[in-house]
């Protein structure tokens, strides 16, 4: 930056400056745009009525179509955080699928069945925490291990009792997923309290200082006495848990174990997620709140391309420009490059 | 020997060692007819996979590989559909996917953005390019493309090499003359080293980080060309996951994803123990796609673990 550069962003109001360089702008911005195009191409987008008993609307859609996604990014902001990643957690979700399913049809207690999807996360986040913080793999490609043979893993206990994608009904699992409390889709409310439990954890207990503290600079914080292996494994379980609740909401949700198409490039999104949310790749910030915004944005997208009547094969290419957008703007190079276009007299 | 040979021995030997198991199970396993179909059926993979090798030596990631190979067949289906001549299509497609990796580079170097996330956003962009231009299996009827299919030299014993591989070869050794004898080649190992020092040092890391994503651009379009002219069709969904396994070949061939540790020929044998694995499985018969992820899964495993033990000891003399 030039020196004629610093002393014009010095000149502009502070509070102008606050706002712009906060990390919540870009992603809010872009989330309010989104909301905004929407409610200008369909009159009635924000409306919200009570059918059935339960609120329904396409703000609510998109809270809960975003939900999965949501807890899948909130494991992956902690996992992000010790500057790691977990590419396994779409995995995670065809393997606890697969579980439910047999289980069901090996008529197991329902409760159990829940836990054993979550012992399925539990022991997934384990093998990954014991690739990269026993073995000292590379995140990326320890979680690749498991992210390539997951899928495949779940093939093969749908072949246990030899059924192809079975289906199954549970009323305690799909009233986890689809069901809802008073007004409020049960699954929101779950979510709300996973973000809840996490939130306390990484904010008021030193678990999370830890987690950043190993993200930041691992051998530092080694030094000073941090356990950074049970860190990291705490981390890559946390965001087997979180995948292995969303999970069990998704296979709920679809009444199937499809080992080959569930939670399919849910680890990308949930990466993306955390990323516009601020979070950076080389670890040592979480940031869960603007993660569930980075999420929203995600899915605001896709329900609006949806609810305009475009074709749904427009989805991906204006999502890749959304993100390239918001990702770019947070690029301080590239604002420092634009202002320097703007004619002196606008600045 | 010097020991930056040892990942490549390793991967030659588990190649042997599989190949060697595939004779022992099947009659007729160990013939040139097996070798050339297994060069034939992955060279497009393998071609891909050379390009990622310099970016992931540089220590970056390319996620867009295998959107570029669907999108590219996409492309010369539909360019044949409405009267192009597939060479032009191919020279057309080349030149965006050189453009298209150097702007993808471009953003990482100069928005600091991590390539995981460039790239990740260019695997979406190309796949929905794909969606739009069509939804539908395009086949390509010109006859150059037959003729381009029937290319082939015989090989000693019953097998030969079809045209795909002669191309992936060709290439091969252009990509090891680039990433050895070049300045340039130089300068990606400086990157993926340390960045900090080759900064230091004078690399031009801007010029040579956008090389290296123009470079893996060009090879996966190249890729693209040579399993759309392979199977003589473009479909939308094509190649998808291929990044994944590109990835896993430049890992198997003893590259390290830290960066500056590896030799482009190792891919090679990557992506064919890759081949390998699912030409063994289709051998089988009863075993089905299931074993094939698994068996990668696990093949990455082990192999990951061994590179770790027996050569992780060079990662870390150079660390620390």
């Amino acid at each position: 930056m030039s020196s004629a550069a610093k002393t014009e962003t010095a000149r502009r109001p502070h509070l102008l400056r606050a706002i712009f360089s906060h990390r919540a702008v870009w992603p809010l911005l872009a989330l309010a745009l989104i909301l905004v195009v929407d409610g200008l191409i369909s009159p009635g987008f924000f409306r919200i009525r009570i059918v059935e008993g339960r609120l329904f609307g396409n703000l609510i859609d998109i809270l809960y179509r975003a939900m999965p996604t949501a807890v899948v990014a909130l494991g992956m902001a902690v996992v992000i955080g010790t500057k790691g990643i977990d590419l396994s957690v779409g995995s995670i979700i065809a393997i606890v699928g697969a579980v439910i399913s047999w289980r069901i049809h090996a008529d197991d207690p329902h409760l159990a069945i829940l836990f054993f999807a979550l012992a399925v996360g539990v022991l997934c986040g384990l093998w990954n925490g014991f690739l990269v913080a026993v073995l000292d793999i590379q995140p990326i490609i320890a979680t690749l291990i498991l992210m390539t043979s997951g899928r495949g893993v779940g093939l093969l206990i749908n072949l246990i009792y030899g059924g192809t994608n079975p289906s199954f009904t549970s009323p305690l699992l799909q009233g986890l997923s689809v069901g809802h409390v008073g007004l409020v889709p049960t699954r929101l409310v779950v979510g709300a309290a996973i973000f809840a439990a996490l939130w306390l954890l990484i904010r008021r207990t030193a678990l999370g200082l830890f987690l950043e503290a190993v993200g930041g600079n691992a051998a530092a914080a080694r030094l000073t006495g941090v356990n950074a292996r049970a860190v990291i494994f705490s981390a890559y379980l946390i965001s087997g848990l979180c995948a292995a609740w969303a999970g069990v909401v998704l296979a709920a949700d679809t009444h199937t174990s499809d080992p080959v198409s569930i939670g399919l490039y849910i680890e990308l999104d949930a990466i993306l997620a955390v990323v516009i949310g601020g979070g950076s790749l080389s670890g040592g910030r979480i940031y869960l709140g603007m993660t569930v915004l980075g999420a929203l944005v995600i899915q605001a997208l896709t329900t609006s391309i949806l609810t305009s009547g475009l074709p749904p094969e427009y989805n991906l290419v204006v999502k890749a420009f959304v993100v390239i957008v918001v990702l770019l703007m947070q690029s301080n190079n590239l604002r420092t490059a634009l202002y320097g276009l703007l004619p002196r007299r606008a600045r | 020997m010097n020991e930056k040979y040892l990942p490549l021995v390793a991967t030659i030997a588990v190649f042997l060692a599989l190949f060697g198991i595939g004779g022992a199970l099947y009659s007729h396993f160990l013939s040139t007819l097996v070798l050339g179909d297994i060069l034939a059926d992955n060279a497009f993979i393998i071609i891909a996979a050379i390009g990622t090798t310099f970016v992931i030596l540089s220590g970056g990631i390319d996620l867009s590989v295998g959107s570029m190979i669907g999108f590219v067949g996409v492309v010369i289906a539909n360019l044949d559909a409405v009267g192009w001549h597939p060479l032009a299509s191919a020279a057309l497609m080349l030149a965006f996917g050189l453009a298209f990796g150097g702007l993808q580079g471009l953003i990482v170097d100069f928005c600091e953005i991590q390539p995981f996330i460039v790239t990740l956003a260019g695997l979406f962009l190309l796949r929905g390019a794909c969606f739009m231009i069509n939804l539908d299996a395009v086949p390509i009827h010109h006859p150059f493309v037959e003729a381009f299919s029937s290319v082939s030299v015989q090989l000693p014993g019953e097998g030969y090499l079809r045209s795909s591989a002669l191309v992936m070869l060709a290439v091969l050794v252009v990509a090891i003359v680039i990433a050895h004898f070049t300045r340039f080649g130089s300068n990606v190992y400086a990157i993926g080293g340390d960045r900090v020092s080759a900064a230091l040092m004078g690399v031009p890391m801007r010029r040579t980080t956008v090389g290296i994503y123009a470079l893996g651009g060009f090879y996966s379009a190249l890729g693209g060309v040579v399993y759309a002219f392979y199977t003589s069709s473009g479909y939308p969904l094509a190649g998808t996951g291929n990044e994944l396994t590109a990835i896993a070949s430049v890992v198997l061939g003893g590259t390290m994803l830290t960066g500056g540790v590896g030799l482009v020929a190792g891919t090679l044998f990557g992506g064919m123990i890759l081949g390998l694995i699912a030409t063994l499985i289709n051998f089988n018969g009863s075993l089905n796609g299931a074993w094939i992820m698994i068996s990668g899964g696990v093949l990455l495993f082990i192999f990951i673990v061994m590179q770790r033990f027996l050569v992780g000891s060079f990662k870390f003399g150079r660390t620390t």
